[in-house]
């Protein structure tokens, strides 16, 4: 079957939509949407083709070939990519179809759906890599179109900087992944990905010194570099901690990009390489602790801070970024199948989430801020009742797709060794923060006494049906996805680790889960139902905490203090005194060298006939004595 | 006792110089084409003593015509200065400068 | 008997030239002129060229020397005027090339050189005007009809640059 269409056709769309965009306009879906439902239908053939066996890599490109190095595109659909293709073609589907409403109207709206086609095309290509290069080429690809999108509108100086903020974030990660790749040529002699899995094995126990550029000396194992190099740019793509700034920022960008790239898709890549490079950090055990503890500080992170934000994209953001961290903190443990269902399922119920919240946004009139919401779950039935769905789905409540694949991965962590049982407990711990947050969400938002702006209080109503009918398809994915036996259709991929979910405290973790997320949901409904006035009275009691969460633990003011003003100086400094005044200063300064040179031969011009007769005189009498002494 | 050759010549070299010397230091043009004048009859001087010690009458010759394009140039140079003189009411050369830079 | 005239005029053509350059007004330096001018002819004269003599009379003294007097008077010049101000340099080069003219000769002078045999013209038997005239309309007879064309160009010339504006202004 033809299975390069399955990129390629989002990418005829970016080009026709980029380049006509200006003539096409409003009827810029027409295009966009039957190529990406287009897409979605190749993605289910290419299911079932390898549920049946059938895996595939076409080679669509040879750019250059020098030697060892061969750069070319190529498409490998195995298991692990088809789920992943399944996923982001779903995924942009529903949000294309959401964006006709949401964008309606909006003077970008061309734009906008060429962005989003492009951001297809990139995903998807970067999900069917077959090498390394063209992994790192569409990884930045993504990057680029978050940057693209999330600055969709560009007169807000808050979008661009978001914007500005999210690319140089991912860049300093990227840059860790560039100098991994280069490790993985020099290593393994090749970028494929199939040389450089049969090659781990002979590479494994070789070691290097890392210490050898400033004359000193310490043995690294040369895999365990590359595996953290490469986690780099998975840090700042998926939004771990440290680089973790930029994703809540990302908000400033339209609702349906959110949903799209910021919770199902882009941030996932670096879950999804990690899965891919399986056999790489097997081999380092190391490198796999750095990655699990890694994952579990952000999970923690993105929990506590939700706890204290007011605007709802951002409780949505951090909750987000959370999630990301169970997802690594499983690749981490080697619980790769339990991962990647989390990050299926989760895509589901995130997209949900965030197409509720666009849609709640739309309704008010581009209201973000719960404190001014209130009484919508009679106005907004449709998107109520999804946003519950998708909520309990998040908090892990019994029978939801969200329940299975935490527990899945819960399990699995347990059964990892000692490391595995601490992050366990952690991450049980934070599921009460997640079912906390989540429905605090959904009570402060929804229920109670209406707060909402007087003047567009009664002209609130439940949006278009292209908004409306995704929300519904999510909700049954939310639900369902639980079912089709995932983790089991992933596992051949990965392996040497398809014992550790079967143990035997499975049970009691499973229900553990459970507890924790009803626990967390009844004490949402105590603290902001029953007794609104206790969650004040707690923000004064334990003050600094509450600063601290509503603060963001005061990254971003660290990171400009320690980190922006300095370059900034640095950079202020180098500009003044060695640019303006060492170059500038030799360029202007040979001219003004030569400028005066000219004023002083100009001087001989004098205009007076009796000093060329003289210079003549002079000249003759320097022939003369040369004439004569010679 | 002939003259020697060389002290026409050296009479003709110590004219040549001063006529030089004038054309150099002085500011009145009359005065510069007067010096000018100096040179030419210091190489007719030269022109004639070699003559003479040559025996050929080609050196006379010369100093004929050079006698002649002496008279022209006078009267053209004059001409000049009056010229001069009509557009600037001086005849210092330094005032003449519309060359300058 | 020769070398009393020939220093007698020697010495006074160095010395009125030396006037020439040096005096402040411009009468006197023409004066100084044609006293030189004078000389020069008698020194022809001792050099067997008496036609030259005459020329150099008629026309240096007669013509040319009267021309700058005209224009002297003309112009009413006053005649306090400094020297110019590159005065040092230029005595400098004078008194370089003096020096090296006057080591040239005492290297070299005395020897009177070698005498081309054989001149073109027998001269020692006519006298200068003949054989002055012989040789100018024969051998150098397109010089001559030039030298008559420079004549020509310059009158012409001269009457132009000297004529007043045809509309009558003056150029100032």
């Amino acid at each position: 079957m033809t299975y390069e269409l399955i990129p390629l056709l989002p990418l005829a769309s970016f080009l026709i939509l980029g380049i006509f965009g200006h003539w096409i306009r409003d009827k810029a879906h027409l295009v966009a949407v039957p190529a990406v439902i287009l897409s979605f239908v190749l993605s289910v053939f290419a299911f079932i083709d390898v549920a049946v066996g059938h895996h595939s890599t076409i080679r669509l490109y040879t750019w250059l070939t020098s030697g060892m190095l061969d750069i070319h595109l190529g498409v490998r659909i195995d298991r692990l990519t088809v789920v992943m293709l399944l996923l982001v073609t779903t995924v942009s589907t529903l949000v294309h179809i959401y964006t006709i409403g949401y964008m309606e109207g909006e003077p970008g709206y061309a734009r906008f759906f060429s962005y989003i086609a492009l951001f297809t095309f990139s995903m998807l290509m970067l999900v069917l890599a077959d090498n390394f290069l063209q992994l790192f080429v569409f990884w930045e690809a993504v990057g680029l179109c978050s940057y693209l999108l999330i600055g969709h509108w560009y007169e807000r100086p808050s979008a661009v900087a978001a914007a500005t903020k999210a690319f140089i974030v991912n860049r300093v990660g990227d840059f860790g992944f560039i100098l991994g790749l280069l490790l993985v040529f020099a290593t393994f002699n090749s970028l494929d990905y199939a040389t450089v899995f049969a090659g781990v094995g002979q590479a494994a126990g070789t070691m290097m010194n890392v210490l050898k550029p400033i004359g000193g000396s310490l043995e690294v194992s040369t895999v365990t570099v590359i595996c953290l190099l490469l986690f780099m740019g998975a840090v700042g793509k998926s939004a771990q901690f440290p680089l973790h700034v930029w994703l809540p920022d990302a908000m400033e960008g339209p609702t349906p990009i959110s949903a799209l790239i910021h919770a199902a898709t882009m941030v996932t890549a670096g879950v999804f390489m990690v899965a891919r490079l399986a056999p790489l950090y097997d081999a380092s055990p190391a490198a796999m602790s750095v990655v699990a503890v890694v994952g579990a500080i952000t999970m923690v992170l993105g929990a506590t801070i939700a706890l204290t934000q007011t605007d709802i994209k951002r409780v949505v953001a951090y909750s987000t970024m959370s999630q990301l961290g169970y997802m690594i903190m499983a690749c981490g443990l080697g619980a790769y199948a339990a991962g990647m269902y989390h990050l299926l399922t989760h895509g589901a119920f995130k997209a949900l989430l965030f197409l509720g919240c666009g849609s709640v946004i739309i309704a008010l009139h581009h209201e973000q801020d719960m404190r001014r919401m209130g009484g919508l779950k009679d106005k907004l039935p449709i998107t109520y009742w999804t946003f519950v769905v998708g909520s309990l789905a998040l908090a892990g409540f019994p029978l939801t797709a969200g329940f299975f694949s935490k527990d899945e991965l819960l399990v699995s962590a347990w059964s990892a060794g000692p490391l595995g049982q601490i992050l366990a407990v952690f991450g049980l711990l934070t599921a009460l923060l997640t079912a906390f947050y989540s429905f605090r969400l959904v009570f402060v938002a929804f229920w109670g006494p209406s707060r909402v702006d007087p003047h567009h209080a009664h002209d609130v109503h439940e949006p278009s049906p292209t908004m409306t009918v995704p929300l519904l398809i999510l909700a049954v994915l939310s639900i369902a996805a639980g079912y089709f036996g995932i983790p089991e259709f992933l596992t051949p991929v990965f392996e040497p680790h398809e014992g550790g979910a079967h143990g035997g405290g499975a049970i009691g973790i499973k229900i553990l889960a459970s507890i924790m997320g009803i626990l967390g949901i009844a004490g949402a409904y105590y603290v902001y139902v029953l007794h609104p006035s206790v969650p004040d009275q707690l923000a004064q009691r334990w003050r600094t905490a509450y600063e601290w969460s509503l603060h963001k633990w005061y990254f971003d003011e660290a990171y400009d203090r320690f980190i922006i003003r300095p370059t900034f100086t640095a950079a202020s400094e180098l500009w003044k005194r060695i640019d303006v005044a060492v170059i500038d200063g030799a360029v202007n300064g040979v001219a003004r060298a030569i400028a005066w040179g000219a004023w002083f031969l100009r001087l001989v011009q004098s205009g007076q006939a009796q000093h060329y007769a003289l210079g003549m005189a002079l000249g003759a009498v320097v022939i003369l004595t040369m004439f004569f002494m010679l | 006792m002939t003259i020697p050759l060389s002290y026409y010549v050296t009479l003709s070299a110590v004219v040549f110089f001063t006529g030089l010397v004038g054309v150099l230091i002085r500011r009145n043009i009359i005065i510069i084409l007067l010096s000018v004048e100096l040179m030419l009859n210091a190489t007719n001087i030269n022109f004639v003593a070699f003559s003479q010690s040559l025996h050929n009458v080609a050196g006379q010759v010369f100093v004929f015509f050079a006698l002649t394009v002496a008279a022209a140039e006078v009267a053209v140079g004059l001409a000049i200065i009056i010229a001069l003189h009509r557009a600037r009411n001086t005849i210092n050369v330094d005032e003449f400068h519309l060359l300058k830079w | 008997m020769e070398q009393l005239f020939f220093f007698y005029f020697a010495l006074v053509i160095a010395g009125a030239s030396v006037l020439v350059v040096a005096l402040r007004n411009p009468i006197y330096s023409a004066l100084s002129l044609l006293i030189m001018f004078f000389h020069v002819a008698g020194l022809y004269v001792t050099l067997h060229a008496e036609f030259l003599a005459a020329v150099q009379v008629i026309v240096y003294a007669g013509a040319i020397l009267v021309l700058y007097l005209f224009v002297v008077m003309l112009l009413n010049l006053k005649h306090d005027e400094r020297y110019h101000r590159q005065w040092p340099v230029a005595a400098a080069v004078g008194a370089i090339l003096a020096l090296e003219a006057a080591v040239l000769t005492a290297v070299k002078g005395g020897a009177s050189g070698a005498r081309p045999a054989a001149p073109e013209t027998a001269v020692e038997g006519l006298g200068n005007t003949e054989a002055l005239g012989d040789v100018l309309y024969s051998t150098y007879l397109f010089p001559f009809e030039v030298a008559s064309l420079i004549l020509l160009v310059a009158m012409i010339g001269a009457i132009i640059l000297a004529k007043k504006d045809l509309s009558g202004e003056s150029l100032q």
